[in-house]
């Protein structure tokens, strides 16, 4: 699927990165701990958060994820969107939770990007 | 390989900064990319950068952030003169942190950011002294490991 799946799936809005809406989605991290999402996250993955700092678009520049997905309709500062266009990122805000929106995105067949350690 | 055929690039980085924080990562990251580093090296060296410029920000009251590269190996050096570190094993223990509860707000302070730069490098170094500073230097090869 790719981030116009996503964002139908999640009723979302695009906040930036609108020209890179084709970009393929296969993997997804649901998290507002950035030392997490730079220690276990794959290239390319879908970061669903309520967090909306700038480390999240820096974490999202370093780490390559796909796109990012605010929760609770939680809306950035502009400056954060002009740094994610500066990124080539996506921006999207749902009106979900972290938990809707990435059980959403499970049943539609996105997976977590990190290996279960038991 | 000689000195001579080294790119250098270095930032200072102001403690507290939260705004700016990670414009020195993003600089070399974007050197190292027209520098035609592979990828997956590049994505690595970024992750270990940005880790350590964090917490120079977070615990140093700021610090430099230096990258050499060569044409075999990327040199990343990060310094300070903040508090040091006590005991240095146990700040490489995953899950230990002393960072204030407005940097976990940030989404920070999990006490993965020492553990992530020994994962993401191919050598790690810290060197530490109690209320003089501490200096973390990782070296990335640039034959990926992946071949």
């Amino acid at each position: 699927m790719n981030l116009k799946d996503v964002q139908r799936l999640l009723d979302a809005e695009v906040l930036a990165g609108r020209d890179y809406l084709e970009r393929q989605v296969e993997t997804c991290c649901g998290s507002d701990m950035m030392s997490d999402v730079l220690a276990f996250t794959k290239r390319n993955t879908l970061l669903c958060t309520g967090l909306t700092n700038m480390q999240v678009v820096r974490t999202a520049e370093m780490t390559e994820l796909s796109a990012l997905v605010f929760v609770r309709d939680k809306r950035p500062d502009k400056d954060i969107l002009v740094a994610a266009e500066e990124n080539m990122l996506p921006v999207l805000v749902t009106g979900y939770s972290l938990f809707e929106a990435c059980g959403i995105l499970y049943g539609a067949g996105i997976r977590g990007c990190h290996k279960r350690s038991k | 390989m000689g000195d001579s055929k080294s790119v250098k690039i270095a930032f200072d980085c102001v403690g507290g900064d939260f705004e700016r924080a990670g414009e020195a990562s993003s600089k070399i990251k974007k050197m190292l990319q027209r520098l035609g580093i592979p990828a997956d090296i590049v994505r690595r060296i970024a992750i270990g950068t940005y880790e350590a410029e964090m917490n120079v920000i977070i615990h140093a009251g700021g610090g430099n952030v230096a990258a050499e590269v060569f044409p075999d190996k990327t040199v990343i050096t990060v310094s300070d003169k903040g508090p040091g570190i006590p005991d240095i094993n146990k700040a490489l223990q995953e899950g230990w942190s002393t960072a204030p509860d407005y940097v976990r707000q940030m989404g920070f302070g999990a006490g993965m950011g020492l553990p992530n730069m020994q994962k993401c490098s191919d050598e790690f170094d810290i060197q530490s002294a109690v209320g003089q500073g501490t200096t973390i230097v990782m070296c990335f090869k640039h034959q990926s490991e992946d071949l």
